[in-house]
C-alpha cells in the first residue's frame, strides 16, 4: 500500500528520442490509476520506469514517500503483469505464483498458504501442478494476475494484460481485474491502449501523447471536459465531431446553424481570451432528431446541447498551447 | 503434399542406403578389423574368420591405453564445464546488454574460431614449456577452453536470444537480482542449448588428436587418440592394427552414448507456452 508520486519524469533514450517528457502525476494510495494513449506514446515506458525496469534519465519517483530513482525493481515492493505474462515456463503454476517469495526467502508453508489463497480467488486451485503451455490464454493470463497478488506488494503495475485474450473473455476478465483491485485495495497502474477498459476500470484515467501527458482525470471529467483537442478526439467512440466556427455577438456560427451560448460557457470563452475563431466539438449522443424532440426542447433547428456539459469550444490556438503546457490536474 | 509413389519410395531408399552405407562402411571395417586376430589383418573379408576378443583384452589390461582412456575423460569434461560456463556468461552478456567492445569480442570470437589451428602449436608448444604446462591436464585445457569459447558463445547466444526478454524483466521484478534471473530463469530454458554446446565442445576435445600429440609427452598426460600413435605391436615389425581398431572402437562408444542419452533434451522445445501462441 502506498502512493507513487512522479515528479518531472523524464526519459531520453541513448539515440536521443525522447520517450517521455516532464510526465507529472500523482497516484494515491488504493488509487487505481490508468495510463491511455496511442501506440508509442511512452505509457510502457513510463510504467516500466515505475518498475525500475527502465532508468529515468531525470526527475523523482517516490514510493510510499521514498525516493527510488536508483532502486532496483526487488527493492520497491512492485509486482507486475505484462502483456505476454511472462510465466516461467519451466515451472508449475504453484512454482510460478510462488517464485518471489520464495526469493525473499519466505517460509516454505506460509509460500504455500499464501500461493493456496491467491489461487482460491482467481480458481486456479485445480491448475496449480500444471506448467504454463498446458493452460488456456485466460487461465495463463490469471496465473500472471496470481503471482502479482501472492505477493501483497506496495502497487501493482499492468502492461496491457488483457490485450492477448479474445474480446468475450477481456470483457469478463476486466470486470474480475475491477473487482480484485476493490477488494485488495492496493495502487494500481494499469496502461492500455484500449480507451473503453480505460474509461470503464479506472478512478482515474491519464491521457498521453508523444510523451507528454495530456490530462489526468476521472473517466466523466475526461469526456466531459477534456482540456485539448488530442483528449476529445481520442475519448470517445464514436469520436466527436470537430467543426469550424466563429463567435459573434454571443451566438457560435456553425456551418450546421446558429447556437445560443449559455452564461456560464460564454463567459469562458470571454475568459480565454482568445479570438473569433473557435473549434466546435459535438459528441454524436448529442445529436437529436427534431422531429422526435418537443418543440420546447429542440432550439431554433440547431443541435441539442445540454447546456452543462458536452460542447467545448476552443480556439485554435488554444488547443496547440494547452497541449505544451499540459500538467496533472 | 501428394501420395509417394513406389517409384519415389524406391528412390529415396537408394539415395538413404548411399548416404548411410558411405558413413558406415568405414566404422563397421574398423569394428571388424578389431575382432580379427593379428594374422587375419591382411585377410580381406569382412566378417572376421575367427572372431578374437584378444585386442580388446590387451588393450584394456595396458595402462598405454587406459590411463590415456582417463586422461580423455578427464580433460574432455573438466574443459567442457569451464567452457559453458564461461561461454553461457559471455553468451549472456552479448545477446542481452549492450557494452563497450561487444563486436569486438564477437569479432575476436570468430578470429579464434577461423585461426588454423596447426599455425598456433608451434608458438603455444615454446610458451607451454616456458610456463611449465608441457605435459599437463591444465596444458590441455587451456587451449581446448579457449578455441571450444567461440564455438560455445555463438550457438548459446543465438538460444539466449530466443528467450522472451519479458521473463526477465518478470524475474527482476519478482525480486531477483540479475545473477539470480540468470541463474533461476534464464539458465533452465536455456539448457537445451547448453547440452548441444556442452556436446559440441567435448566432442572437439574428445576427437582433438593434434594438441594432444603435441603438448604431451608421456601417458600422465596424453589422450587416447594421441595415444594409439604409441601402441606396440607383438615385435618390432608387426603394426598393432587390431589393437589401433579395437581402442578405435573404445572411444567412439562414450561419444555414441553420450549423443544418443541428450539427443532427447535437445530436441525437447522447452520454451513452449513461455508467452502467447
Amino acid at each position: 500500500m502506498a502512493e507513487i508520486v512522479l515528479e518531472h519524469i523524464t526519459k531520453r533514450f541513448p539515440d536521443g528520442s525522447l520517450a517521455v517528457n516532464d510526465f507529472n502525476l500523482e497516484i494515491a494510495d488504493g488509487e487505481f490509476v490508468i495510463l491511455v494513449g496511442p501506440s508509442g506514446c511512452g505509457k510502457s515506458t513510463t510504467l516500466n520506469m515505475i518498475a525500475g525496469l527502465e532508468d529515468i534519465t531525470s526527475g523523482e519517483l517516490r514510493i510510499g514517500g521514498q525516493v527510488v530513482n536508483t532502486k532496483s525493481p526487488k527493492d520497491r515492493d512492485i509486482a507486475m503483469v505484462f502483456q505476454s505474462y511472462a510465466l516461467y515456463p519451466h515451472m508449475t503454476v504453484r512454482e510460478n505464483m510462488g517464485f518471489a517469495l520464495k526469493l525473499a526467502k519466505t517460509p516454505q508453508a506460509t509460500i504455500n498458504q499464501k500461493v493456496e489463497e491467491a489461487a482460491r480467488i482467481l480458481d486456479l486451485e485445480q491448475l496449480l501442478d500444471r506448467r504454463p503451455a498446458n493452460l488456456s490464454g485466460g487461465q495463463r493470463q490469471r496465473v500472471a494476475m496470481g503471482r502479482a497478488i501472492v505477493r501483497d506488494p506496495a502497487a501493482f503495475l499492468m502492461d496491457e494484460p488483457l490485450s492477448n485474450l479474445d474480446a468475450k473473455l477481456r470483457v469478463q476478465t476486466r470486470t474480475e481485474v475491477s473487482r480484485l483491485q476493490k477488494r485488495l485495495g492496493t495502487t494500481m497502474v494499469y496502461v492500455t491502449h484500449d480507451q473503453t477498459e480505460a474509461l470503464t476500470l479506472g478512478d482515474r484515467v491519464a491521457v498521453m501523447r508523444t510523451g507528454v501527458l495530456q490530462q489526468a482525470a476521472s473517466p466523466k471529467e475526461l469526456y466531459d471536459r477534456p482540456v485539448n483537442l488530442f483528449v476529445a478526439g481520442f475519448i470517445g467512440s464514436p469520436a466527436m465531431n470537430f467543426l469550424a466556427g466563429t463567435l459573434e455577438d454571443g451566438m457560435l456560427r456553425t456551418t450546421l446553424g446558429d447556437i445560443r451560448l449559455s452564461d456560464r460557457m460564454r463567459r469562458e470563452v470571454e475568459r480565454s481570451g482568445t479570438g473569433r475563431d473557435v473549434i466546435v466539438g459535438l459528441r454524436p449522443e448529442n445529436f437529436e432528431d427534431a422531429a422526435l424532440v418537443p418543440r420546447t426542447t429542440a432550439r431554433t433547428g440547431s443541435p441539442s446541447m445540454p447546456p452543462s456539459t458536452s460542447t467545448s469550444p476552443w480556439a485554435p490556438t488554444c488547443s496547440s498551447t494547452s497541449r505544451t503546457g499540459a500538467s496533472a490536474a | 503434399m501428394a501420395a509417394i509413389t513406389p517409384r519415389q519410395r524406391a528412390g529415396w531408399a537408394t539415395a538413404n542406403f548411399v548416404v548411410i552405407a558411405l558413413a558406415l562402411i568405414p566404422v563397421l571395417w574398423l569394428v571388424s578389423l578389431s575382432f580379427k586376430t593379428p594374422t587375419a589383418v591382411l585377410d580381406p573379408s569382412f566378417i572376421p574368420s575367427q572372431w578374437t576378443w584378444g585386442n580388446y583384452s590387451g588393450i584394456l589390461t595396458s595402462s598405454q591405453f587406459l590411463r590415456p582412456l582417463a586422461n580423455s575423460i578427464g580433460i574432455g569434461i573438466i574443459s567442457t564445464l569451464i567452457a559453458v560456463i564461461l561461454a553461457s556468461m559471455a553468451a549472456y552478456a552479448v545477446a542481452r546488454l549492450r557494452f563497450p567492445g561487444k563486436s569486438v569480442l564477437i569479432g575476436m570470437a570468430l578470429l579464434i574460431a577461423m585461426f588454423p589451428l596447426i599455425a598456433l602449436v608451434t608458438p603455444l608448444f615454446t610458451i607451454e614449456r616456458a610456463l611449465g604446462l608441457f605435459n599437463t591436464w591444465p596444458g590441455l585445457i587451456i587451449p581446448y577452453v579457449a578455441f571450444g569459447l567461440p564455438l560455445g558463445i555463438y550457438t548459446l547466444s543465438a538460444f539466449f536470444r530466443e528467450i522472451p526478454w519479458e521473463l526477465e524483466k518478470a524475474a527482476k521484478v519478482d525480486g531477483a537480482s540479475p545473477f539470480q534471473a540468470f541463474v533461476k530463469v534464464i539458465a533452465p530454458l536455456a539448457a537445451p542449448g547448453m547440452v548441444t554446446t556442452a556436446i559440441l565442445v567435448f566432442l572437439a576435445c574428445w576427437n582433438d588428436f593434434l594438441l594432444a600429440i603435441s603438448f604431451t609427452s608421456t601417458i600422465s598426460s596424453r589422450t587416447a587418440p594421441a595415444a594409439m600413435q604409441y601402441f606396440s605391436g607383438g615385435s618390432v615389425f608387426t603394426i598393432p592394427t587390431g589393437p589401433i581398431a579395437a581402442a578405435a572402437v573404445v572411444i567412439t562408444i562414450p561419444i555414441i552414448i553420450f549423443v544418443l542419452f541428450f539427443q532427447r533434451r535437445i530436441v525437447a522445445g522447452l520454451t513452449s507456452g513461455a508467452v502467447k501462441g
